[in-house]
């Protein structure tokens, strides 16, 4: 049975009134701007667009503020306005090899082609606390160097060229689209892809380094890491050509496995992918991992029985939205279940107390 | 289709595409600068709408879905029966509804003087961002050098 | 056709107007039989006001359309991609499919979707010459007694209901006129 019970609309009315006066904090603190939430906290923006799956940086940055910096609750504001647009369609596959970059880094090799291009990097950073940021106060002008323009080839073209890694033919076959299409088991590899992409940092993380720690052990180098904008170009029907109708930043990395070789596959190194919206290293190193795990259908490998191998656990825990709704939910009103399982344990401890089994009559 | 209307998709594909990644501010600044605004009627007014961006595995593999962009499109016509596309990055209307008319404008004899006016500053001031963002990463580009080991 | 007209024809003010198309569709479909007029779409002939206005209603790029017969022109290929986006595909493939009765036949080459989801089915726009509140006598959800309906061909719609809950749903349009037969209504011929 389920019954409504009505009441408490005032007080909603003023919790969230009071919410609004919290999340201003002392009005004798300058109120944060869009666009400095857009420009200062440039990495939670990229987090929010990644797991909200909408590059929009300043629909982000109001989502930060109006959640209070809450990223989940932001993620939650941005996929529920996503539904609201109306889809125009899909763009072409992006061109990373095209990729400005503002980073690249190759962990296997040190002259790879293009070079080691550190970018705007928290690696070797001390991860000392930085005072003198307390205080306000100019920044100096980063150094700069003659620029180049051409593109920087993918380490795995290297190895390709070699033939010693596994190939990635090109398609053109429709994905299926998680966000239009419940999700059914087998997913297969661009299910997978789409849902580890838009799916939680901390879980994809936990995920990974379940399989660095001997979980489904699959050695991951990073062969390539790169960090950039690449443009966004679409098929334009009434135009009859495509265009570009923009520009994302992305976050690329792919990682060489070592792999012996398996009944259907000669030894050779594999891959593992990510590709993430923004500046977002981390989880796109993650992704590659849990990518390359999950693959052991594919590649002929055996089946662990680790969790990162097991792609319905996965993919069906790694989304937060889903995940913080279930969870969340069981702080509402659940009065009427719980006043059942009240009379349930209370009648259950009549029946106890007034008996005596034989087995305690026994001892 | 003839190499002539190749060349002139070729050089629409250019001005669209500057236009959809165009800084709002700039583009806004050029077009007031430039004045002479032509009147039009919409065929299709200003909305927003997302599309959804698409990757491939392995970069080079098969596509899968990555996440959506927001974009806002339009179409107009000029008075003289010229028609003009908007499709930009964002959400802007006012900014769509600026590309659509450069576009309209393009394809009339104003195209020397938009071209002049708006779309070549609009391309240098884009293009100079994107200069000073690589040269500040080719600073930070790795010089190895080999420390002398062992006796000799 | 030139570009102007190519491009003309949508919706005026597209989230009213479709507001308004789709709350007339919606009733026609939980009202089967009752005929209501739908507009504000100026679609190219042969397309009627009433299906062009439907179709600027009801898809998008993700909906593939079949174009059945003489419906299937360059200029009403061109005015639906504009103004909806959305693909054309064939018929075992629709999602929305457009046509006269007749070019619409076998009804089997359409998806009449699956146990798990029944939803992944054709919708059919059969254009009619007329439509008329008599004939086929219709029952079940959303009539209260009987209904009545001028349709095509009882005895195939009749089949297409009787594998409830699969099967095909329909509108019917005339000019500005509409009517809809859900797959969940039984059909008796006249009588």
């Amino acid at each position: 049975m389920y019954v409504a019970v009505k009441g408490g609309e005032k007080a909603i009315e003023n919790a969230h009134a009071w919410l609004a006066e919290e999340r201003r904090g002392s009005t004798d603190v300058t109120e944060l701007s869009i666009a400095q939430i857009r420009e200062q906290l440039s990495l939670a923006v990229n987090r929010v667009m990644a797991e909200g799956s909408l590059f929009d940086p300043d629909l982000a940055a109001l989502a930060i503020k109006q959640a209070r910096g809450d990223l989940i609750e932001a993620i939650f504001l941005v996929r529920a306005y996503r539904t609201t647009l109306p889809r125009f369609g899909y763009s072409n596959p992006v061109e990373t090899g095209q990729m400005a970059c503002d980073r690249r880094i190759s962990a296997t090799f040190k002259d790879a082609p293009g070079g080691q291009v550190l970018g705007s990097t928290f690696d070797y950073t001390h991860r000392l606390l930085d005072f003198k940021l307390a205080a306000e106060g100019e920044v100096p002008l980063a150094p700069e160097s003659q620029p180049r323009s051409e593109p920087i080839p993918h380490i795995a073209d290297f190895l390709q060229d070699e033939g010693i890694i596994q190939d990635e033919p090109t398609s053109d076959a429709t994905p299926g689209d998680l966000t239009r299409e419940p999700m059914e088991f087998p997913a297969g590899r661009p299910l997978r892809l789409q849902s580890l992409t838009r799916g939680d940092e901390g879980f994809v993380l936990g995920m990974a380094y379940s399989t660095q720690r001997g979980y489904a052990r699959n050695h991951a180098f990073v062969g390539e890491l790169r960090i950039g904008k690449v443009a966004v170009e679409m098929d334009i029907p009434e135009l009859g050509f495509a265009i570009e109708i923009g520009e994302v930043e992305l976050t690329e990395c792919e990682t060489v496995n070592q792999f012996k070789g398996s009944k259907t596959e000669p030894p050779q190194f594999t891959r593992g992918y990510g590709l993430v919206f923004g500046q977002s290293e981390r989880k796109s190193i993650a992704m590659a991992l849990v990518d390359r795990a999950l693959r052991w259908g594919e590649l002929g490998e055996e089946n662990l029985g680790a969790p990162a191998q097991d792609e319905e656990f996965v993919l069906s825990h790694a989304d937060n939205i889903q995940a913080t709704g279930f969870l969340e939910h069981i702080k509402l009103p659940h009065y009427v279940d719980f006043q059942a399982e009240l009379e349930l344990v209370r009648k259950l401890r009549l029946e106890t107390d007034g008996r005596t089994t034989p087995q305690e009559a026994a001892e | 289709m003839t190499d002539q209307t190749k060349t002139a998709n070729s050089e629409r594909q250019d001005w669209m595409g500057l236009l959809a990644r165009a800084p709002e501010d700039v583009l806004m600044e050029l077009w007031a600068e430039m004045g002479g605004h032509p009147r039009f009627e919409w065929l299709r007014s200003p909305e927003v709408g997302g599309v959804m961006v698409r990757g491939r595995t392995g970069g080079t593999g098969a596509p899968f879905n990555l996440g959506e962009v927001t974009v806002t499109r339009c179409t107009l016509v000029l008075q003289d029966g010229m028609v003009g596309h908007g499709y930009v990055q964002g959400r802007s209307k006012r900014k769509a509804e600026v590309a659509a008319l450069i576009d309209a404008l393009m394809q009339t004899e104003s195209a020397d003087e938009v071209r002049a006016r708006v779309i070549t500053p609009l391309g240098c001031r884009m293009q100079a961002v994107k200069t000073a963002r690589a040269a500040k990463a080719a600073a930070t580009k790795v010089e190895f050098f080999t420390m002398a080991r062992g006796e000799n | 056709m030139d570009a102007q007209s190519q491009f003309s024809g949508g919706f005026q003010n597209a989230p009213i107007d479709a507001a308004h198309a789709f709350r007339t569709a919606m009733t026609v479909m939980a009202r089967p039989g009752e005929i209501r007029r739908i507009t504000g779409g100026q679609p190219p002939a042969p397309l009627s006001l009433a299906a062009g206005s439907l179709l600027l209603t009801l898809c998008d790029p993700d909906t593939g359309v079949f174009l059945a017969g003489a419906i299937d022109t360059d200029a009403v290929r061109q005015w639906l991609t504009f103004h909806t986006g959305a693909p054309f595909v064939t018929a075992d493939q629709a999602d929305f499919a457009v046509g006269t009765w007749h070019s619409l036949a076998p009804l089997g080459q359409f998806r009449i979707g699956t146990a798990e989801y029944p939803d992944r089915s054709a919708t059919l726009i059969v254009e009619c010459e007329d439509l008329r509140p008599a004939g086929s006598v219709l029952t079940g959800p959303g009539i209260r007694d009987t209904a009545h309906l001028s349709l095509p061909d009882v005895p195939a719609l009749q089949a297409n209901a009787a594998r409830y809950p699969l099967g095909c749903d329909f509108f019917f349009t005339s000019g500005d006129k509409i009517a809809a037969l859900p797959r969940s209504t039984q059909i008796r011929a006249e009588g």
